[in-house]
């Protein structure tokens, strides 16, 4: 009889649990009486979520964030159709962002506001997303063991004289991806397989790990030269951990394809496009004019030392000592068209 | 005579509505496993698969094959022996190692990764150590890279490990008494009564642990993906992120699926003739004790796996949590949400176990066996493809219901099941019910249908038959199904992260944005709170296991 009211006992608490579950299920209904924004976001709620919350106190428009992968994201967007409850999509580069307005996800900003701040390269041509901050890719250099002298672009770094020195991350990495799809733009297609090819014969070690971890790497001696973006240089040079400071200290940025009528560091965006479906397009319209107002730009520059789109902002000191550099201005656009083809050309050179 | 008049009258008065509902539940769990499946015979994704082909797609598959014979070579030797020694033997410290064996099921593969590097890659302590020590630079020494093929087995390994470790030791349990005693009346020492006798009589149990183990692996991209080891998974992610193909990466994916239905099909079918009728349940009061160097050598075999997979990423894991991480905002809220989402799907995952169970031992028809074999798929395939599986229909129902809603009473409703809870607990019970439904089986196997006609023919109702019967002796096995569940989910992610509502967290997700982010030891605290909340539960099993065996622990 034990056993027959412990199984009871179970049954009625699982279906209390049950019941529990469901009353707790968030209604995704975004008919609330005040105001609100709904968001997916590919950008990491430590470097959303605060933004959001100065932009609730600052407007009382109510926000609900949803963070994952932009791939992910961009299909459920896809899935739920109309009914889709979000109104913003948030990513961490150009190339889903051309995706999402391709898959018809997406419909145009429109804002006067948005248009005055943020330059036209950065936005779309059709006005359907605008970046909000940039993120430079670059080669650090181990400052004891290479001769900046030695270092002119992306191009040189096939040069046999960096065999088995350079570390970078794998190509599944979508800022390999995008740098990529850079090169095939600048150089043709055939020149970035044969540009990877190069990449892949002057490794220090096979592809792995994120772009601190190759930054580590440079600094302790496994290699001497990493191709990292600059955030997490930036993240090293501010953290409070005399670890990372030391290893911030062994490097230096060095900002290649400066010369004459070159195209300048390849730079990639996080940006930001409302849902075709929107259904609180003006909180959105809201949203984003806020995410472009000095005060959240010099927001990220400060706490993730990205580059501000807003000409004029001021970089975080950190940024600022890596000196300053001219950029790709290719469309970014391009990014995104090239993608695939990018991929393509890693795997034939046989980039892990 | 009226009793056994009332016997043949009827038959479990419940056994044809489960027979009934079990093929529709298998149904509803398959459905985003056979979405996956029917990509296959969609025209898309050719021109992936032959860029595939001519790349990478070789590299993918010797890695995978790799990958799969080399954990599952590891998950058996450190799970059979210790199994084996903790089971039927005596020596110090043996009940401690009964329940510290089974905790490194709490730690993520990709968790245990990300502590083996720091500690082990080339800036790290160990290293560091050895060039100081030495005065040796780059390319002076050999030292095993740890982001290898090789590091994501032994990461793999020794996670996984547990599910062999358990239910071979669950099967060494029950066979024990009487394999000593044949192996005694044989003459055959302790080394012999194991290999001739228990091993082979255990290896249903060990083939499910082993498959369950190797499913994982297969379905793993975390440990993979950092450590740059090309997998048929990498393949996939790449197929889906990289070139915008989900097509291609479900096609993918169904191929992965259709491989390991085959593995698993070829391992029964090789001992199709081999039955394995359970040992009464008696008990034997000696256990083997051991001493001097055969004790070592347990204690050895025992204190291996626990230190490799558990204490030492646990010491890294605490270190960094205590001393270089940022503990975040609301973990309350993050514990909260873990605990009750994976106690939510492990109750459900293994009510539907029951069902199909229960389905199978009283009507095994073609039906419900084949609705055995689908409903428990989902394991192998990776949680991200799994979870845009469960947005296809969940989100074709809601636009039917909004059609519906609108047409009755003109009103426009939102998605009420994706992006909801629901939309989570059915993708759990997709993906784990594979491994409840093996905990409940094994349960159910263990009790002969002679003992039901028994106990009728007594006079018992089946609900008493039900209570008296299979209750006590189903308990262990299905609190170890509910608790291996809960603590998957309590480490799930990608299916997490794609299906959860607005402003929901979890532990697991809270651990991969700032892992992902390269912030390895602030993603230490949450990580560190999943394996605290995953071990509690661990231990739990451990002893219940044990009190199942009262008198022998």
């Amino acid at each position: 009889m034990m056993r027959t009211i412990t199984m009871r006992t179970i049954a009625f608490a699982a279906t209390i649990a049950l019941l529990c579950g469901a009353l707790l299920a968030p209604n995704t209904l975004s008919a609330e009486d005040g105001k609100t924004v709904n968001i997916y976001s590919a950008r990491k709620e430590a470097l959303i979520l605060p933004i959001l919350e100065r932009f609730r106190d600052e407007t009382g428009i109510a926000f609900s964030l949803v963070t994952g992968k932009a791939d992910a994201l961009l299909k459920r967007l896809q899935l739920e159709g109309e009914a889709s409850p979000a109104d913003v999509f948030i990513t961490v580069d150009a190339g889903r962002l051309h995706r999402a307005k391709e898959a018809g996800v997406l419909q145009t900003i429109g804002s006067d506001v948005v248009n005055a701040a943020v330059p036209a390269h950065l936005r779309d041509a059709d006005g359907y997303w605008a970046a909000l901050s940039k993120r430079a890719r670059t080669i650090m250099y181990a400052n004891d063991r290479v001769d900046p002298t030695a270092l002119s672009t992306y191009e040189g770094l096939t040069d046999p004289m960096w065999k088995g020195r350079i570390c970078i991350r794998s190509s599944g990495n979508i800022y390999n991806q995008s740098l990529v799809a850079s090169m095939i733009e600048a150089n043709g297609a055939e020149a970035a397989e044969v540009w990877a090819e190069g990449m892949v014969a002057n490794f220090a070690r096979p592809p792995a790990g994120g772009d601190t971890d190759q930054l580590r790497a440079a600094a302790a001696g496994e290699c001497d030269l990493a191709v990292a973006n600059t955030y997490y240089f930036g993240r090293l040079a501010a953290s409070a951990k005399e670890e990372d400071q030391a290893v911030a200290a062994a490097l230096t940025a060095f900002w290649p394809n400066q010369g004459e009528g070159d195209r300048g560091v390849h730079v990639n965006v996080s940006g930001v496009g409302i849902t075709a479906n929107a259904q609180n397009r003006d909180s959105a319209i809201r949203l984003i004019e806020f995410l472009v107002s000095p005060e959240a730009q010099t927001w990220y520059a400060e706490v993730n030392h990205e580059y501000p789109v807003v000409p004029g902002v001021p970089v975080s000191e950190t940024l600022a000592s890596f000196g300053t550099f001219e950029e790709d201005s290719l469309n970014l656009t391009v990014l995104g068209v090239n993608n695939r083809q990018a991929v393509e050309v890693m795997d034939r050179a046989g980039w892990p | 005579m009226a009793k056994p008049a009332m016997i043949a009258a009827s038959p479990f008065s419940t056994s044809r509505l489960v027979a009934a509902l079990a093929p529709v539940l298998a149904f509803v769990v398959a459905l985003p496993v056979l979405i996956i499946v029917a990509s296959l015979f969609g025209s898309e994704g050719g021109e992936t698969w032959g860029h595939l082909w001519r790349t990478a797609l070789a590299t993918y598959v010797v890695n995978s094959f790799i990958l799969m014979l080399g954990v599952g070579a590891l998950t058996l030797i450190l799970g059979i022996p210790a199994a084996w020694f903790t089971a039927v033997c005596e020596f110090p410290g043996r009940r401690l190692f009964t329940w510290l064996l089974p905790l490194p099921l709490a730690f993520p593969a990709y968790i245990i990764a990300y502590t083996y590097t720091g500690l082990l890659d080339y800036p790290g302590p160990v290293q560091t150590f050895v060039r100081d020590v030495t005065g040796w630079g780059r390319g002076d020494y050999w030292f095993p890279p740890i982001r290898s093929l090789g590091g994501a087995i032994v990461m793999l390994g020794l996670v996984l490990y547990p599910y062999v470790f358990l239910l071979a030791r669950a099967a060494f349990l029950e066979r024990s008494s009487a394999t000593l005693e044949v192996s005694r009346t044989l003459g055959y020492g302790v080394r012999q009564s194991f290999f001739r006798l228990a091993l082979p009589l255990a290896r249903p149990a060990i083939a499910t642990g082993v498959s369950l183990a190797l499913m994982e692996t297969l379905a793993d991209y975390g440990t993979v993906q950092y450590f740059g080891v090309g997998t048929f998974t990498t393949g996939i992610f790449r197929t889906f992120y990289g070139f915008d193909d989900l097509t291609a990466a479900s096609q993918l994916s169904a191929a992965l699926l259709l491989f390991i239905v085959l593995l698993i099909y070829m391992e029964r079918y090789s001992r199709r003739r081999a039955r394995y009728d359970t040992g009464s349940a008696d008990r034997f009061e000696h256990r083997i004790r051991l001493s001097g160097g055969q004790a070592v050598g347990a204690w050895v075999s025992c204190l291996l796996p626990v230190v490799l997979g558990f204490i030492l990423p646990g010491a890294v894991l605490l270190k960094w949590a205590l001393f270089d991480a940022v503990w975040g905002s609301s973990f309350m809220a993050l514990i909260w949400n873990s605990f009750y989402l994976a106690a939510l799907a492990a109750v459900i995952a293994v009510a539907c176990a029951l069902v199909l169970g229960y389905a199978r031992r009283n009507s095994n028809t073609k039906l419900v066996r084949v609705s055995l074999g689908v409903s428990g798929l989902g394991y192998a395939i990776p949680g991200a493809i799994i979870g845009i599986g469960v947005i296809v229909p969940l989100a074709w129902l809601d636009h039917r219901l909004i059609d519906l809603v609108k047409s009755l009473t003109g009103e426009q409703i939102g998605l009420v099941l994706s992006g909801s809870i629901v939309a989570l607990l059915f993708a759990y019970t997709v993906r784990f019910l594979a491994i409840s439904l093996g905990a409940v089986q094994n349960g159910l196997d263990k009790i002969k249908p002679s003992l039901d006609y028994a106990t009728r023919s007594l006079g018992r109702r089946p609900i008493q038959v039900l209570a008296e019967i299979h209750v006590p002796l189903m308990r262990s096995s299905v609190l170890t199904a509910l608790l291996i569940v809960f603590v998957d989910v309590m480490k799930e992610l990608p299916a997490t992260l794609i299906l959860r509502p607005f402003d929901f967290n979890t532990l697991a997700v809270r651990a991969y944005e700032l892992a992902s982010d390269e912030r390895l030891a602030d993603a230490a605290a949450p990580s560190i709170m999943i394996v605290l909340v995953g071990v509690l539960p661990v231990i739990l099993l451990s002893r219940t296991i044990s009190r199942g065996h009262a008198g022998r622990d």
